[in-house]
């Protein structure tokens, strides 16, 4: 009988480098409260945000991705010509094909398997579980992991339920292999029962079929999301510390998706975490950045001096789907 | 299955663990929004935590139907059976 050779990859894998590119553009509440008909006082206690950060109009999801890319990899001391697999995590690249992924790998020099990933604002995590198994496996040695968006080509100004949370936004980090443990289990899962809580306005068949339709946004149920991420998302988040075989005391920093500050003080009490840990609230001044949130909110804290390289962080995120991942990491 | 004292005096206990509001102040004609200032994010939670703590399910679309404390608690004891 013929059997298959298998590839064997490293034993552990790890990230190596950190790369962010935040939106050129902080946009204060002032200056998109009139079309929602609201308030800066009432955006800041409902969201905890005071500046989204938002593209200029001719930069694109990639020029985004790009930007941070370069820093990661540099970061981490790797050519682009070094990295063996691109996974772009966006729900805002403009086009439905080609992907973003090997235009971004051309971009940089890559040459590797490249593909996008559709999974909102979980799509960092869900990137950083592909990745670690990639590096594992033996099927790539050096993934660069994107999350990139600009949300603000799919809002609507006169939105109350999530377009104003929104920002532009890109981060990215080199997955490589180790001779440590650097990348916890990921815990991960779906509730597609929820699939109209976050969602597209229209479908692009509509838009073909009645060119009356206005061009497609986000909408979401706020409170119902607020419900579902505050509470179910805890479990989830205790079970990635748990499956990494360590203790809450152990974490340094937590560093959920940046949805809503309110989501974020939730889920720090449900999760039951010590007071040791620093949480990251970028969302302040950044906005909800999606698939970029996590490693933005990383870089700031890392800057801050809230969380240093070495660092035990518990990384959540969970949005549009509805999906989830988390992860025990080690800071680059 | 608790009796309305019993859902009043669980309910204002969670309502003022969420607002900071004294329980005697949660009395069954008072609007969660009108007169508690309970936004919609809170009172999330509060419903999250009352079904906790009755062991009943308050599905997300009759919440918007529950605009006193009274509703909420004729709403619990309902569902209690």
């Amino acid at each position: 009988m013929t059997t298959l050779n298998i590839r064997r990859g490293a034993e552990f894998s790890r990230i190596a480098g950190l790369g962010v590119a935040r939106g050129e553009n902080a946009v204060p509440n002032e200056d998109i409260i009139e079309p929602i008909n609201s308030s800066d006082e009432w955006i800041r206690k409902m969201t905890g945000i005071v500046t989204r950060v938002r593209a200029d109009e001719d930069t694109s999801v990639l020029d985004l991705s790009e930007r941070a890319s370069l820093i990661a990899l540099e970061q981490a001391g790797v050519s682009g010509a070094e990295i063996d697999a691109v996974i772009l995590s966006t729900i805002t690249y403009p086009h439905m094909t080609p992907g973003g992924a090997p235009v971004l790998a051309d971009r940089l020099g890559s040459t590797g398997a490249a593909f996008d990933i559709s999974a909102a604002c979980a799509g960092y995590c869900y990137g950083i579980g592909q990745a670690d198994a990639l590096v594992r496996s033996g099927n790539a040695r050096n993934v660069l992991v994107v999350g990139a968006e600009k949300m603000s080509d799919f809002v609507d100004p006169a939105d109350r339920s999530i377009s104003y949370l929104l920002g532009d936004a890109a981060g990215a980090v080199v997955v490589s292999a180790s001779d440590t443990p650097g990348i916890g289990p990921t815990v991960w899962g779906s509730d597609g029962a929820g699939s109209q809580l976050i969602r597209q306005t229209t479908s692009w068949l509509d838009v073909r079929d009645d060119r009356d339709t206005a061009f497609p946004t986000l909408v979401q149920e706020g409170p119902s999301v607020f419900k579902w991420a505050s509470f179910k998302m805890a479990p989830v988040a205790r079970e990635a510390i748990e499956a990494a075989g360590v203790t809450p005391d152990d974490i340094k920093a937590f560093i959920p998706h940046q949805a809503n500050i309110r989501i974020i003080d939730q889920m720090v009490k449900q999760i039951g975490l010590p007071e040791h840990v620093k949480v990251g609230r970028d969302i302040v001044d950044s906005g909800n950045t999606s698939a970029a949130s996590i490693p933005l909110a990383t870089e700031r804290m890392l800057r801050d001096g809230d969380a240093a390289s070495g660092d035990l962080a518990l990384q959540i995120g969970f949005g549009a789907g509805l999906v989830y991942a988390a992860q025990v990491v080690v800071l680059p | 299955m608790a009796d309305t004292t019993e859902i009043l005096a669980g309910l204002a206990e969670i309502v003022a663990e969420e607002t900071g509001l004294d329980t005697a102040e949660v009395q069954l004609d008072k609007s969660f929004t009108d007169d508690l200032d309970i936004d919609s994010l809170s009172m999330m939670t509060i419903v999250t935590l009352a079904e906790e703590k009755f062991d009943v399910r308050i599905p997300d679309e009759k919440v918007k139907d529950l605009t006193t404390v009274g509703d909420a608690v004729t709403f619990i004891g309902a569902a209690q059976g």
